[in-house]
């Protein structure tokens, strides 16, 4: 069963959406874990219930949220107007979605991962004359890094299954927005559209397994077991 | 080169007062478990800010509550040999052992990476793993990583626990040839009496 160029394609952007929300969430998943991990403050446990929200709502909720906050008159909207960018109905707009769903799970591998590094070894590093940023760079995050790299790969599987929230904000246009789900949503409303459906179904689950194998890899390679694992 | 210290420390419900003086050569600080030895040392290496006093090592104030000074444990050149030893677990032998030595500026270095593997005879550990040496290699690499750090002064933490009496005799010639050889004041921490009176220069007891 061959896949059409159209059916490529879908699999293209379904790949550019999620790498530009991992690219985009992993910075702000990685500040939010450190946060939460590290510091104490009044309205943690607001913070914490905020950043898990999108995995507790209706990704339809959450669609809407983001169609309000980045409409031309809203905070998200004017702000992007300033730089010329406009994701409404963009392929820019589905992957702030799918970098919103996903990164409730990347804060929490990292949080973990960071939880899991011992502040006593951070303290030795100082004796020695490491300063907070040299520690930070050379102890803590070499420590922690198998499980950012999990919050990675399970954020881009995420992403790639992204439905919801990606329908009601962006809608589901030809190669613009039209993700792997959209895509396999749009030809099961068609009478002929079985066949595609499967070429699509199958190609959901070989992309999101092979994800899953690369970050088991790269965390046996990087870490030789040290914690961190998705499978 | 010597210790002046006057602090008085909160840990949890119990307040510890320390309050002592000593030259160059290895001061013991001894006292029954859950005095605050460690809570001291700790304090001298900058881990723990104490409520108020002074930490004076060498001339060099580290810490001095009415003067508002309080130094980061980075800029206080102690080379610390913890309990736990605290050696990194995802870097080799040799990357731990050069891990302080690298940031220390030439001119505060007083030992090569070669020299101080043959002055603690672990030249044939600098490949491996922290996680692969028995308690003795790991004690050696730890006291080296600090050794090599360029340090003013040792503050040494229970160095001889855990080890067995073969052992123990090689950290205490090892202790014994820094006083000698490289003339580093020590500080170290230690529940053993016998331990205290063979190494010791000066005693500090801390009561409860």
């Amino acid at each position: 069963m061959g896949m059409t160029a159209e059916e490529w394609g879908i699999v293209m952007l379904s790949l550019q959406v999620s790498l530009a929300a991992i690219a985009g969430a992993l910075p702000v998943a990685f500040g939010l874990a450190w946060i939460l991990a590290r510091l104490r403050f009044p309205g943690k446990i607001l913070l914490d219930g905020l950043v898990h929200l999108p995995l507790v709502l209706p990704p339809v909720v959450i669609g809407w949220l983001l169609l309000i906050a980045f409409a031309p008159e809203g905070p998200g909207g004017r702000l992007l107007a300033v730089f010329g960018v406009d994701v409404l109905f963009r392929w820019t707009g589905a992957a702030i979605a799918a970098a919103v769903m996903a990164l409730p799970l990347m804060v929490r591998a990292i949080r973990l991962s960071l939880e899991a590094v011992d502040p006593r070894l951070e303290q030795a590093a100082r004796t020695l004359g490491a300063g907070r940023w040299r520690t930070f760079t050379t102890i803590t995050l070499p420590l922690a890094a198998p499980g950012v790299l999990a919050g990675a790969v399970l954020g881009f599987a995420r992403s790639l299954g992204e439905f919801g929230a990606t329908i009601t904000f962006v809608s589901n246009i030809p190669e613009e927005t039209r993700t792997l789900p959209l895509a396999i949503y749009a030809a099961l409303q068609l009478p002929e559209g079985d066949s595609a459906v499967w070429r699509l179904a199958l190609m959901a689950v070989a992309l999101s397994l092979a994800a899953l194998v690369a970050s088991e890899a790269l965390s046996r390679a990087s870490g030789s077991g040290r914690g961190g694992h998705v499978l | 080169m010597s210790f002046d210290i006057d602090v008085t420390l909160q840990r949890g419900e119990r307040v510890i007062a320390c309050r002592f003086t000593a030259p160059a050569g290895i001061t013991a600080l001894v006292g029954p478990s859950g005095a605050g030895k460690s809570s001291v040392l700790e304090a001298i290496a900058g881990l723990l800010r104490p409520g108020a006093g002074r930490i004076v090592v060498g001339g060099t104030v580290l810490f001095d509550s009415a003067a508002g000074v309080n130094l980061p444990p980075e800029r206080r050149m102690c080379g610390m040999v913890f309990q736990d030893l605290r050696l990194f677990p995802h870097r080799r032998v040799r990357d731990n052992l050069l891990y302080g030595h690298t940031l220390a500026p030439p001119e505060r270095r007083f030992m090569s990476l070669e020299e101080a593997a043959a002055f603690l005879d672990i030249a044939p550990l600098l490949d491996r793993r922290p996680r692969t040496l028995s308690g003795g290699e790991a004690q050696r690499v730890a006291i080296g990583r600090a050794l090599l750090s360029g340090p003013r002064f040792l503050l040494m933490d229970e160095p001889l626990t855990a080890l067995d009496d073969t052992r123990r005799e090689a950290i205490i010639a090892v202790i014994e040839r820094i006083r000698a050889e490289l003339a580093l004041p020590i500080l170290l921490v230690s529940h053993d009496r016998a331990d205290v009176a063979r190494l010791a220069d000066q005693v500090v007891e801390l009561g409860l």
